[in-house]
């Protein structure tokens, strides 16, 4: 009987020095244990399709396709997006818009403070958090940020600064593809905001706060 | 007539019942313990394609969650980022780097770098990242201290029990949807603080995770 224990202490033994312990980290492929129906016949967003030839279950758009309700969540201003002032910041004749698209709300507090969120996650790295081109990527060379303080920046139409967010300008890329035309709209209230503040005097301060400043 | 069975053979019954005993218990010890998610699934990080690190982008950059996984505010999937997403930095820090060649390749012909996916529910269960989010449930609770992996591997095991663990009790998690993606931040007054602010949360958003089959069976 003892020989039994002693065999099987030592497949034990073996068994997990074979397995090892949880959560010990590996390159192998999960494995397992009842595979039922883990993989059904249809494909999840971002996955490998083998039908197509470049291996993409997601299509990319044939040319000339306008999607539908994928870049706003208003539908009448977005069937086919000919709502120029909202898609393309550019007024009826074609000029850069200098206000708001009557389609985007402007509340000052819900605006500003979904600019804000929007602001600080997509464009604060570069741009820094108060819009001064000096973000994180400046320490690692990325020195041609510019600051949205100076006269030309500020003198930008909105449409403008909406245009370099839907189709990136120079070295910076498009955000098109991450922020759907109303939060494009909110961060240039937002970049607004920044100026704004950046511009202001004793003068702006309310009343109510100047004493937290130290100023009459 | 000779004896057939020795004095010991007595025994043998017992010994036999003892046996089955703690074969059975060895058995399923070792089930629980190796064909379960913590041990098949917890620990995978495969190569990748690209050396990508969390800990230096995510940790040392501190660029938000967000600003790469977009869908993972807007609905089910929390999207791998394209090409292009590295491009926005990488057309000018690194711009000949040798680790970066195939995400300046797909760049240029479109074609997507071919990142090997770690965590993985399986088909018959419903999940959606963003209804988590909305509510104030950090990524850290579901995939560990990303900012902190050069090599992402899968920290929670993701299985049936671990969503019932905090379905069952969301205040010990809900926190304030701002703070998701901040994977460091832990309630200032502790344990005592999380479930108190926690509890309002839950009352105010009136925040009902799913515990019946049909809520993530579906
Ligand atoms: C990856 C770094 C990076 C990020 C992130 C970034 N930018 Fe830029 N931005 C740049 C660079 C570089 C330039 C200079 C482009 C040039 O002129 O070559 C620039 C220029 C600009 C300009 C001036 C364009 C002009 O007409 O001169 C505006 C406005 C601007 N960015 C707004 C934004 C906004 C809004 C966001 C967030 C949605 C953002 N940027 C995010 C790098 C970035
Ligand atoms: C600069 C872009 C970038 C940022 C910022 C970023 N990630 Fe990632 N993330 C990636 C890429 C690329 C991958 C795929 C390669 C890999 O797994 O390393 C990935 C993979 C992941 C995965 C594994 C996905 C899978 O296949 O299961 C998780 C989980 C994840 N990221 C979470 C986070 C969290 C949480 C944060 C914020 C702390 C974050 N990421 C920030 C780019 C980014
Ligand atoms: C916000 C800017 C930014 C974005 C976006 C970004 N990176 Fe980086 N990346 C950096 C910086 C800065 C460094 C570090 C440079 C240094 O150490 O000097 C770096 C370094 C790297 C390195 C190491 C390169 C080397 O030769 O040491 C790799 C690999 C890398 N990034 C991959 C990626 C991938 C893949 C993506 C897209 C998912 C990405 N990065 C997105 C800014 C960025
Ligand atoms: C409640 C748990 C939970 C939370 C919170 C959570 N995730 Fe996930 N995540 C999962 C699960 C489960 C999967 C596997 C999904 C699948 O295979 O369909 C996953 C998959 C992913 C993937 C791979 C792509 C995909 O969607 O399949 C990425 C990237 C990711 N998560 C990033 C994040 C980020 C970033 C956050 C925080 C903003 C986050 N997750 C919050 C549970 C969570
Ligand atoms: C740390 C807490 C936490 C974990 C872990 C968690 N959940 Fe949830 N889950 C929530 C909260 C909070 C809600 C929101 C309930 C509400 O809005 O009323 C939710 C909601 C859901 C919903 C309902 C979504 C809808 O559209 O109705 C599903 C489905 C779900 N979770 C699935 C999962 C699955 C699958 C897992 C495991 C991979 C998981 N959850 C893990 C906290 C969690
Ligand atoms: C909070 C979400 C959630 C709810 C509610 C839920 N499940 Fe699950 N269930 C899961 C997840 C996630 C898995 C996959 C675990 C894994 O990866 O092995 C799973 C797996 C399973 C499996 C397969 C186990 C296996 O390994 O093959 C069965 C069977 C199952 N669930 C039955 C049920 C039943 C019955 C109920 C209702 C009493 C239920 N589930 C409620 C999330 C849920």
């Amino acid at each position: 009987m003892r020989y039994v224990y002693l065999t099987l202490f030592l497949i034990v033994v073996l068994g997990v020095s074979i397995f090892g312990f949880r959560g010990s980290l590996s390159t192998r492929s999960p494995l397992e244990v009842f595979p039922d129906m883990d993989h059904q016949a249809k494909y999840k967003p971002q996955a490998e399709s083998a039908f197509f030839a470049d291996g993409r279950a997601d299509r990319p758009l044939p040319a000339g396709v306008v999607a539908y309700g994928r870049d706003t969540d208003m539908p009448a201003a977005g069937f086919l997006k000919a709502d120029a002032t909202l898609f393309e910041g550019k007024d009826s004749k074609g000029a850069w818009l200098t206000g708001f698209p009557s389609a985007v709300t402007v509340d000052p507090a819900k605006l500003l403070e979904r600019g804000q969120d929007r602001f600080t996650i997509y464009c604060a790295p570069c741009h820094g958090a108060l819009g001064d081109g000096n973000g994180i990527t400046k320490q690692y060379g990325m020195g041609a940020t510019p600051t949205f303080h100076d006269d030309a920046k500020r003198k930008l139409a909105n449409g403008e600064i909406f245009n370099v967010i839907t189709h990136g300008k120079g070295n910076m890329l498009s955000y098109a593809d991450k922020l759907p035309a109303e939060d494009r709209w909110a961060v240039v209230a937002y970049v607004r905001a920044l100026q704004r503040a950046a511009h202001a005097n004793a003068a702006d301060v309310p009343p109510g706060h100047k004493s937290e400043l130290g100023i009459k | 007539m000779s004896k057939l069975f020795p004095k010991s053979a007595n025994k043998l019954p017992l010994q036999i019942i003892i046996l089955v005993f703690v074969l059975g218990g060895i058995a399923t010890a070792a089930t629980t313990y190796y064909a379960t998610n913590k041990y098949t699934n917890v620990g995978y990080a495969p190569v990748q394609p690209v050396p990508f690190s969390h800990a230096l982008h995510a940790g040392q950059l501190g660029i938000d969650c967000r600003y790469c996984h977009v869908g993972v505010d807007k609905g089910p999937t929390s999207t791998v980022p394209t090409s292009q997403t590295c491009m926005n930095c990488h057309n000018q820090v690194k711009t000949d780097s040798p680790l970066l060649q195939v995400v300046r390749d797909s760049y240029a012909s479109g074609d997507p770098v071919p990142w090997v996916k770690i965590h993985q529910a399986p088909d018959y269960v419903y999940f959606n990242h963003s209804v988590h989010i909305a509510r104030g449930v950090s990524c850290v609770e579901c995939h560990g201290r990303i900012d902190e992996m050069d090599v992402v591997h899968q920290a929670k095991p993701l299985s049936m029990g671990f969503c019932l663990d905090c379905h069952r009790a969301p205040e010990n998690f809900v926190r304030d949807p701002k703070l998701v993606t901040k994977l460091d931040w832990k309630h200032p007054e502790g344990v005592e603080g999380q479930v108190r602010d926690g509890k309002k949360f839950v009352h105010d958003w009136n925040i009902k995770p799913p515990q019946s089959c049909s809520g993530c069976h579906r």
